[in-house]
């Protein structure tokens, strides 16, 4: 199983810290561009709302939202440059919260089939 | 990139290290470094695991209350609808900024103990805090609002509002008494998420009080910048759960009001 | 050569001369002394001892109230207590067995005290919080006996709602409150147990060597930190809704009470695969240990405990077919839920396979897993009964499902847990149990647990409903069988604890490795030094490798002491 130390991501012969990744600093440029993308993006999604899209709004609100969490994450947040691990990990948190929430719908959704 | 954190000891070193003895050149041992971690690199990328994991339970905590939102959303959508265009737009738009900026600010705390700015860092920190500070003042501003309209979910509800909009020169359809009722819900989710939030802010910003001590002593100015990282996940994520609630509370229902 | 011929030899044993033999000099025990040297530790080892003696205090607790619901249900009339104190009574039991036995005993004790030394560590990645993971479970425990002792709970474990919100005048909010607590104490567990898991693993020790007992707490600290926070917030707003009486779980008011039962049982579920897994892996490391055999299946066996886990998020609303999911939805429920067999018997399987034409010896410990092998079969095939949809309707909320899950819970986790206890024993405290009379206290345990909960089964089929303290004259036999039963398990339950106590200053010196086992924990000294190891190991063998033992074992020269 052993390779070279320092090119795997998952790397249990790196004895000191396997799932490791280099530290990375983002600079204040790349966060200053994050934050005006976001502050845009507030702004856009104040202006979407008061479009009648119909059942869309919702939908653009939550797009819009679910972007603009997910450049939080990866930037300030640093999940770009984080190992696979990490990564995996809030996949992991998403996926279940979506469990939640699909498998409970199931019920809600269905509970007046059949009944007319 | 100059990686200016402490690197990991080469793998040679391994057999050498019979306890907490160890000490390495170049590089010696921070003195915050714990005696059952290997390296400093060990300890610091543990700590950012330990920390998402905790954001993995923030998550499944929040998580709940999204659920009963978008389930009594669904079940009583007129009333939902009505409550949900009571709330101020501008203040809630208002705050999402300052919150942002505060992250922002966060941001560039995290890069300032990373290049080991010790100055820097503290002025972020104190910012980062004033705009947490501000966010919630703008949010007893916007409670306030709701108290003196009583829709603070209790004895003193009203649903007046709701049934008869045109006397409060509210410009919505009326609800019948029935569905009006159910405004009440919908404040009582409001003011749990958006409380829920508030709490964490000021857990957070309690703890932003003690990291400015901290940096201010120059803890955080050598190279050890695990806890400004971590409370910036930290407070990161707390950013993130206002980018939903926002849109989800304040704004999907703009477009049904005439 | 020191080592005895296994196997011509009836046990696999292996003492050092008691005459010459004594503990360690230096060890975790005697490292500090003093009341806050263990108040105030940051040593794995001692918290789990703090651990341990805490969840043994909450165990008898709630075995008493065990005994008082078996004595009302001696006779068919209501004659011993009121109905509302019997309510009271088989909820706190509920709730004690639960939230502060079950679900922090093998992690929060066994578990903490070996995971580190397992995958070759000197402590869990974060020691304050372990420490704060106790104190939490403390203030819990404090609560809980708060909310008794100020007049008791009587909505059951399971805090239904409207019943808990609008019906009862009881201290739900205490309990619930407890068990908010104890909840995050055991999230902190488990996430110390993944980050400890993922990031200290000693040099070497890759996934697949690290012992089964490791990845089955894996997948239950999993379960601990996604399942525990959504039970948080359930306990929340129950809390918020008996305080500023809004209706989110209301019907009167718009709430769905379902809401509830969906949010309780998805963190409730898992809870149970939080339980029984910890327990399954100590199954892996006895069976192996007591039959010289690698696990059959290895890769088979710690997948299966990351598919239970996973699966244990997708089969929750089994517990509420009867209570108005759509039919839809307890279809869907049903299916999912036999997937959970796989996994189980995948397990129960590879344990059987271990065994065969293994050098099997029947030590305490391996009789516990015996225990467990059969009860954990019987709990979890009248699982599949119960998640099959139309068998469910006619017994669910009677005897059955109390028998059923008991069959689990006390048949599999804490027939599983005491296994370890005994396994572990020497390795924990340096000195042996004394062999024979834990013999006796396993069959007794056996025999009893079997007497009080399988007339269960008979009952719960017959259609006597559980939580009421009054039953038809018509069931009084096959009661009285099983509070007899529940005298002998009790019997079988106190055992241990005495002599246990005895031998800790009586009971032979245990030396490193009595079992002759080849976990990491085995090689280093008992009681291990506060730092576990001198240097860290580097591990060039998989976790069952009886061959490297031996040959380690031939060229080592004996030490005594």
């Amino acid at each position: 199983m052993a390779s070279n130390p320092h090119t795997d991501v998952h790397d249990p012969a790196n004895i000191t810290n396997p799932e490791h990744a280099e530290h990375h600093i983002v600079t204040p440029f790349q966060y200053g561009l994050v934050f005006l993308t976001l502050l845009v993006f507030t702004g856009i999604t104040v202006g979407a709302a008061y479009v009648n899209l119909g059942p869309m709004n919702p939908v653009i609100a939550l797009l819009i939202a679910s972007f603009k969490a997910v450049v939080v994450i990866l930037f300030f947040m640093h999940v770009r440059w984080q190992s696979r691990l990490i990564k995996m990990t809030i996949g992991a948190g998403f996926f279940t919260f979506l469990v939640l929430i699909t498998m409970t719908l199931s019920d809600y959704i269905s509970r007046a089939w059949g009944l007319w | 990139m100059d990686n200016l954190i402490a690197s990991p000891h080469a793998l040679e070193d391994q057999e050498l290290m019979p306890g907490e003895t160890v000490v390495h050149e170049p590089h010696t041992l921070l003195p915050q470094h714990r005696h059952h971690f290997e390296t400093e690199e060990q300890q610091r990328e543990a700590g950012s695991f330990g920390m998402w994991l905790f954001l993995l339970t923030e998550i499944m905590f929040f998580g709940g209350m999204f659920f009963a939102y978008l389930l009594y959303r669904n079940w009583y959508y007129p009333a939902f609808a009505v409550a949900s265009n009571q709330l101020n737009v501008p203040e809630g738009a208002i705050n999402t900024a300052i919150l942002i900026t505060s992250g922002f600010c966060m941001a560039l705390g995290v890069w300032a103990a990373e290049v080991r700015k010790k100055k820097f860092l503290v002025l972020m920190l104190v910012l980062t805090t004033v705009f947490g500070v501000a966010f919630l003042g703008v949010k007893v501003d916007e409670y306030h609002e709701k108290y003196e309209h009583h829709h603070i979910p209790g004895a003193s509800f009203s649903i007046a509002e709701f049934v008869n909009p045109a006397a409060y020169h509210i410009d919505e359809r009326p609800l019948s008494p029935d569905m009006a009722q159910h405004t009440q819900l919908f404040f009582f989710l409001y003011f749990a998420m958006t409380g829920m939030h508030a709490l964490h802010m000021i857990i957070g910003i309690g703890i932003l009080g003690w990291l400015i001590w901290r940096a201010n002593r120059g803890e955080f100015s050598t190279g050890y910048v695990a806890p400004i990282e971590n409370f910036g996940l930290y407070w990161h994520f707390v950013d993130i759960v206002w980018l939903f609630l926002f849109p989800l509370l304040y704004l999907i229902n703009r477009h049904l009001a005439h | 050569m020191s080592t005895a011929p296994i196997a011509i030899s009836n046990t696999i044993v292996q003492l050092p001369d008691q005459t010459t033999a004594t503990l360690p000099k230096r060890n975790y025990i005697n490292a500090e002394s003093g009341m806050l040297s263990w108040l105030l530790t940051g040593d794995h080892k001692r918290i789990a001892m703090l651990y341990l003696a805490s969840i043994t205090f909450f165990f008898f607790i709630g075995g008493a109230f065990a005994g008082a619901i078996r004595l009302e249900l001696l006779t068919p009339q209501p004659d011993l207590v009121a109905s509302d104190t019997y309510n009271k009574m088989f909820s706190m039991h509920g709730i004690i067995m639960i939230f502060l036995f079950l679900v922090p005993s093998v992690p929060a004790t066994l578990g903490n005290f070996l995971i580190p030394i397992m995958i070759g560590a000197k402590d869990l990645a974060f020691p304050k919080i372990n420490l704060l993971s106790w104190y939490l479970y403390m203030i819990g425990g404090t609560l809980t006996l708060a909310a008794l002792v100020l007049g008791g709970v009587d909505t059951g474990w399971t805090f239904t709602t409207p019943l808990s919100t609008h019906y009862l005048n009881t201290h739900v909010i205490t309990a619930a409150s407890a068990i908010f607590v104890a909840g995050f104490a055991s999230i902190f567990t488990g996430l110390n147990f993944i980050v400890t898991i993922h990031r200290m693993r000693a040099p070497g020790m890759t996934w697949f060597r690290m012992p089964l007992f490791v990845w089955s707490n894996y997948a239950a600290s999993i379960l601990m930190v996604l399942g525990t926070p959504v039970l948080a917030i359930a306990l929340v707003l129950v809390a918020l809704e008996r305080t500023i009486g809004i209706g989110v779980f209301d019907p009167t008011k718009g709430g769905d009470p379902l809401l509830f039962q969906h949010l309780f049982w998805f963190y409730s579920h898992p809870a149970v695969y939080i339980m029984i897994l910890p327990g399954m892996g100590v199954i892996s490391e006895v069976i192996s240990t007591f039959s010289r055999k690698r696990v059959f299946g290895y890769t088979a066996v710690a997948f299966s405990s990351v598919a239970i886990a996973l699966f244990g998020f997708f089969v929750w609303a089994h517990h509420m077919f009867i209570m108005g999911v759509s039919n839809f939805s307890a279809l869907v429920f049903s299916l999912l839920t036999m997937l959970v067999a796989v996994p189980s018997a995948i397990k129960i399987f590879n344990w059987a396979f271990t065994l065969q034409k293994g050098s099997i010896t029947f030590e305490t410990p391996m009789l516990y897993a015996f225990a467990f092998i059969g009860l954990f079969t019987i709990g979890g095939l009248t699982g599949v009964f119960l998640g099959s949809l139309g068998l469910d309707i006619h017994l669910t909320e009677t005897y059955f499902i109390v028998a059923h899950f008991h069959y689990v819970m006390v048949g599999g986790m804490l027939m599983a847990f005491l296994a370890g206890i005994h396994f572990w024993w020497p390795k924990m405290t340096g000195r042996m149990y004394p062999e024979s009379v834990s013999k006796l206290s396993a069959i007794i345990s056996f025999i009893g647990f079997n007497l009080t909960f399988m007339p269960q089964f008979i009952l719960g089929y017959l259609g006597m409903p559980r939580r009421y303290h009054a039953y038809p004259a018509d069931f009084q036999v096959l009661n009285v069988l099983s509070t007899a039963g529940a005298t002998v398990l009790g019997v079988g339950f106190l055992m241990p604890l005495l002599y246990l106590g005895w031998s800790l200053k009586y009971g032979a010196i245990a030396g490193n490795n009595p079992w002759q086992a080849t976990g990491l924990e085995w090689q280093i000294q008992s009681p291990p030094l506060t730092e576990n190891f001198l240097v860290t190991p580097i591990v060039t063998q998989e976790a069952y490798d009886y061959e490297w033992l031996e040959k380690k074992t031939k060229q080592e020269v004996t030490t005594v002491g």
